[in-house]
């Protein structure tokens, strides 16, 4: 018999993996890793951490990376692929990072069509920090800064960032996709592969969002939060590639 | 004999059971063992059965699942 499926070369085999039972912020690396070994970007690659609970896994993802302040990747970002433009580079940040507190560096950034990637792992919520609302909440939704339900009157409405940045002209690549099953977990590696591609042909910014989950602190187990994604989640976020150049 | 196989990292197994739900041969489960962490890890309980779709391992967020075909 023959090796059909094996853990990627870049997740230690001894360094643990601290990300809670059933978070698809592990999935996401798994397929993250998946690609840069099919695509032979393992050693050339830079990645940048967003600040939540990406945390939990700086040892087990073994490539080379630096930290920006919260929710200021996307600067970071562009600077370091504006001073080595030959370096493959991508950012992974939550929705509390990226849509909230870095708001403004994404969006300049991918205005701006800087040429690297974004991973954008929208769970709905700050996982790290115990549970506060993010852009992303859904309406209703219980968090601890909105303990009654988020209302559109009081908090706002969820933002949808792959709609919002598809306003701009210079994104190059943009697509929703979940990991919450087997066909999707399978669209989301294709997204992936498809923003590094654009990257590496020089077409600019390329911005994959990961609708994901956080059991901990959305009350679940992670099987009843797979079925919360389908049931309702994705009644709000829509599937699909939204810009691809 | 069975056309595939499934190796399980019992120490990178955090008990979410997504593996279980996703095996359409029903060739996973979880027993009373448990690993360094307390995690009842799973196990192929129908080893037998195993058809190497790597279902199980596509699904796995820890990756703690190796597939033979
Ligand atoms: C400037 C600054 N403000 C606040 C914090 C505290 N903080 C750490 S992680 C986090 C939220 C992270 O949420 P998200 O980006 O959604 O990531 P998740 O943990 O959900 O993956 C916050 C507010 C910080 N580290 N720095
Ligand atoms: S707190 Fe939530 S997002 Fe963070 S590791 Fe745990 S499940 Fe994942
Ligand atoms: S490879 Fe397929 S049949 Fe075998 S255990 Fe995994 S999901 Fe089940
Ligand atoms: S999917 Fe992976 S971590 Fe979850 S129960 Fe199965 S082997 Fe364990
Ligand atoms: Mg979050």
């Amino acid at each position: 018999m023959e090796i059909v499926y094996k853990k990627p070369s870049n997740l230690s085999e001894t360094q643990p993996n601290n990300f809670c039972p059933g978070c698809m912020h592990s999935t996401a690396w798994k397929l993250i890793g998946e690609v840069l070994d099919e695509m032979e970007l393992t050693e050339k690659c830079v990645w940048i951490a967003g600040v939540g609970c990406v945390a939990n896994a700086h040892r087990y993802i073994e490539l080379d990376q630096f930290n920006q302040p919260h929710g200021r990747a996307c600067a970071g970002a562009s600077a370091f692929k504006r001073c080595n433009p030959d370096t493959f580079l991508f950012t992974y940040q939550g929705d509390g990072d990226l849509a909230a507190i870095g708001l403004g560096e994404t969006i300049s950034a991918a205005n701006r069509g800087d040429n690297f990637t974004v991973i954008f792992i929208n769970n709905g919520i700050y996982g790290m920090t115990g549970g506060q609302m993010a852009p992303t909440t859904l309406i209703g939704s219980k968090t601890t800064t909105t303990p009654f339900g988020r209302t559109a009157g009081e908090h706002g409405y969820p933002i949808h960032m792959c709609e919002l940045l598809n306003t701009l002209q210079a994104p190059s690549y943009i697509a929703r996709c979940t990991t919450a099953d087997v066909p999707n977990v399978r669209k989301t590696k294709n997204c992936i592969r498809k923003a590094f591609q654009n990257q590496l042909d020089g077409k600019g910014f390329s911005f994959v969002e990961i609708i994901s989950n956080c059991p901990t602190n959305w009350g679940m187990t992670p099987l009843e939060s797979l079925d919360y994604i389908h049931d309702v989640v994705l009644k709000e976020f829509e599937l699909g590639e939204f810009r691809c150049r | 004999m069975a056309k595939g196989k499934v190796e399980i990292d019992a120490e990178a197994c955090k008990s979410c059971l997504f593996c279980i739900k996703t095996c359409p041969k029903n060739v996973l489960d979880i027993t009373d063992a448990v690993n360094s962490k307390g995690y009842q890890y799973v196990v192929p309980v129908n080893a037998e059965e195993c058809i190497g779709c790597a279902m199980c391992a596509t699904i796995c967020p820890d990756a703690a699942i190796t597939v033979y075909r």
